[in-house]
């Protein structure tokens, strides 16, 4: 079992033309990524790797009932990329681009509330069902199926925790990167309910990091709904204050939230255990399925 | 991307949000002039992007040319929380009844802008956020509609703006909205905004930070930052290689992919004993090249005294990243700095067949090779 994505998900991948959108089209087809089409302005009629190419993802839809997209467009364009995800009325749009204007974000934010497709991301590695299915950018040779969940905001420091899990002999059911920019789709709270109500998922890794204040609003739901247990990291307790967490974010939230500190002594009140590696992370995790 | 003060000023005067008269001087004698042409008296203000100027000597407020040849001798050229100041901006001195604060910023918990609108304007923000929330009223926006006049209206009364300068004020924020959305600001602020006795409003001091990927659709605001370009000469080499990179107190170089990983590699190397000397992130997908500009940056960092490389590969390759040490490391007769080196994720194999091993040290986790860089760091220091 999984969440969100398994060997059904029929994937339209927008920007499949270009290079990063080709190479990882192919390495998610060679994972048994169900990819159905590339959806690409001015392109349509082409193929790429014996996949049809169209110029919008309506087309992709009606031709090859795509229901998923993952989007490797470039940052100036790609917020127009999640819109025409979300009016041709897909189940998920997953946006791995890196440096989409806020603006733009706050927008495509605002037109989410109207639609029911769910946004993962952007500036995140993907998700991935080992065994069956990866969508975006994740190296899927490191991941193995198994009964644990995990979501992050970070791509790289995933890897670093699902491999002292798989080296250990312990899978994953789904992982999600849900990318760390301050205005994303999927947020650790969603992503935590998704597994809560997974029969298969039996414990939970959640890695956030400093800015902003999702983990300490992913404690206080952990606290109230989740009983599947959960493990946590956070990067960033060495940064210095002041460099990452911007002057806005201070005025809005008053100061003492964002930091390191505030999130995992939130998660602790939680009963959240917080490696201070990721080893230890993967210890608790061990400890929970023994 | 942050404007300088003067930057900022003329964008909101651009915009008619009222400034006060202002000339920018790079000499003394120039600071003296465009202070007769503006009239005593004036304040002299250091143009270096650091909070609490005043409080360290960097604005003066001077009534004569005497003293404005002193002010302006002593404010240029000094070093300003390790800023050097080559400019400042002579600004008329606003005789002010009154000091309010205005801004807009993006509510990333909502993800949407917020307008703010306090009574309290000309201290720190921060610490009335912090002490007394309630003293700024909070309007948030719809990013698609815009600001609505009457949410001006109502954020600017809700903060108990006195009536004879709410419809000022509220013009003022409408604008300052506009400013934002359109020149993509991440945040937009006038504190103080102060208030003249013939109840005029006028914006004493300006923040404008500009969210750094829109700048393509910027190119006016691009140019400004060039202009604005200065500070910490490894910051300075940091922005021509195009890296997040934050410069620290320690001596353990960090060089990393993805943010949350290179963090997590700083955590470690405290975890350890260490301190680490860097944050570098070398971004997605980095090529040789790239890697070799990392490991330059971080040894022309002389408090370096030791390097850890941490990649975890997805997008980015080992074997890109092993041609990049190579490169960066066989220039050298003798390696400046010992450098540890653990790849892991995409390609990694294909990477430790291509690394020199003669030029590095090898760890195959996370935690040894945050380990022997500490080690290599200590040793150095005994």
């Amino acid at each position: 079992m999984s969440v969100l994505v398994d060997d059904d998900t029929r994937v339209v991948v927008q920007g499949i033309t270009g290079g990063e959108g080709k190479f990882h089209a192919q390495q998610m087809m060679e994972y048994g990524t169900n990819v159905v089409a590339g959806a690409v302005p001015g392109k349509g009629g082409q193929e790429v790797e014996g996949v049809p190419v169209y110029d919008t993802v309506h087309e992709a839809v009606e031709e090859e009932n795509a229901d998923t997209s993952v989007i490797f467009v470039p940052p100036a364009f790609a917020g127009d990329a999640v819109f025409e995800s979300l009016d041709a009325d897909l189940d998920l749009a997953v946006a791995i681009t890196e440096g989409i204007p806020t603006q733009d974000m706050a927008r495509v934010n605002k037109r989410l509330t109207e639609t029911d497709t769910r946004l993962i991301g952007p500036n995140c590695p993907g998700l991935i069902t080992p065994g069956e299915a990866k969508l975006g950018i994740l190296p899927g040779n490191i991941f193995a199926e198994g009964n644990v969940g995990l979501v992050s905001r970070s791509g790289t420091l995933t890897y670093q925790v699902v491999d002292s899990l798989t080296n250990r002999g312990i899978g994953q059911t789904t992982a999600i990167g849900i990318g760390g920019d301050p205005i994303i789709g999927t947020d650790f709270v969603d992503a935590l309910e998704l597994f809560e109500d997974d029969p298969d998922t039996d414990a939970i890794v959640m890695c956030g990091e400093i800015g902003g204040e999702d983990e300490e609003e992913a404690a206080a739901f952990i606290d109230d709904y989740v009983d599947t247990p959960v493990a946590g990291f956070i990067a960033g307790r060495t940064a210095p204050p002041g460099k990452r967490m911007g002057h806005a974010g201070a005025i809005v939230s008053g100061s003492g939230t964002g930091t390191a500190e505030s999130k995992i002594s939130a998660l602790n009140d939680a009963g959240v255990p917080v490696g201070d590696t990721p080893e230890e992370v993967a210890d608790h995790i061990e400890e929970f399925l023994a | 991307m942050k404007l300088h003060e003067y930057q900022a000023k003329q964008v909101f005067a651009d915009a008619g949000i009222p400034t006060p008269a202002s000339e920018l001087a790079s000499d003394v004698d120039g600071a003296v002039a465009a202070a007769e042409e503006i009239g005593y008296p004036v304040a002299i203000k250091a143009q270096v992007q650091v909070g609490g100027r005043g409080k360290a000597g960097g604005i003066k407020l001077v009534e004569d040319e005497d003293e404005a040849r002193e002010a302006a001798d002593e404010i240029l050229g000094m070093d300003l929380k390790g800023y050097h100041v080559d400019r400042v901006l002579v600004e008329e001195a606003v005789d002010f009844t009154n000091e309010l604060y205005v801004g807009i910023t993006m509510d990333r918990g909502e993800g949407k802008p917020v307008a703010m609108v306090s009574t309290k304007g000309g201290v720190n923000i921060e610490e009335v956020a912090e002490e007394d929330p309630d003293a700024i009223a909070r309007e948030h926006i719809d990013p698609a509609f815009g600001m609505h006049p009457y949410q001006a209206r109502k954020a600017v009364y809700d903060a108990g703006v006195d009536q004879s300068i709410a419809r000022d004020v509220s013009s003022v924020l409408t604008t300052l909205y506009q400013l934002w959305d359109d020149r993509d600001g991440s945040d937009a602020e006038i504190n103080p905004l102060m208030v003249t006795s013939d109840d005029e409003v006028i914006a004493a001091d300006a923040v404008m930070n500009i969210d750094e990927d829109a700048l393509f659709r910027q190119p006016e605001l691009a140019e400004m930052e060039e202009e604005a370009a200065g500070g910490d000469e490894l910051e300075q080499k940091a922005d021509e290689y195009d890296f997040d990179y934050v410069r620290l107190d320690g001596n353990v170089g960090i060089i990393g992919n993805g943010a949350g990983l290179v963090m997590t590699t700083l955590d470690l190397v405290d975890h350890y004993g260490g301190e680490p000397a860097n944050f570098l992130d070398v971004g997605g997908g980095a090529k040789a090249e790239r890697i070799a500009n990392a490991l330059d940056m971080v040894f022309s960092d002389d408090n370096v005294d030791s390097v850890v490389f941490n990649i975890f590969g997805g997008i980015t390759r080992g074997d890109e990243v092993a041609r990049g040490i190579n490169e960066a490391l066989e220039q050298f007769d003798e390696i400046p700095k010992p450098v540890v080196v653990r790849l892991a994720g995409t390609n990694w194999e294909e990477g430790m067949e291509i690394l020199n091993e003669d030029l590095v040290t090898v760890e195959q986790t996370l935690e040894d090779a945050v380990q022997r860089a500490v080690e290599y760091a200590g040793e150095v220091n005994e």
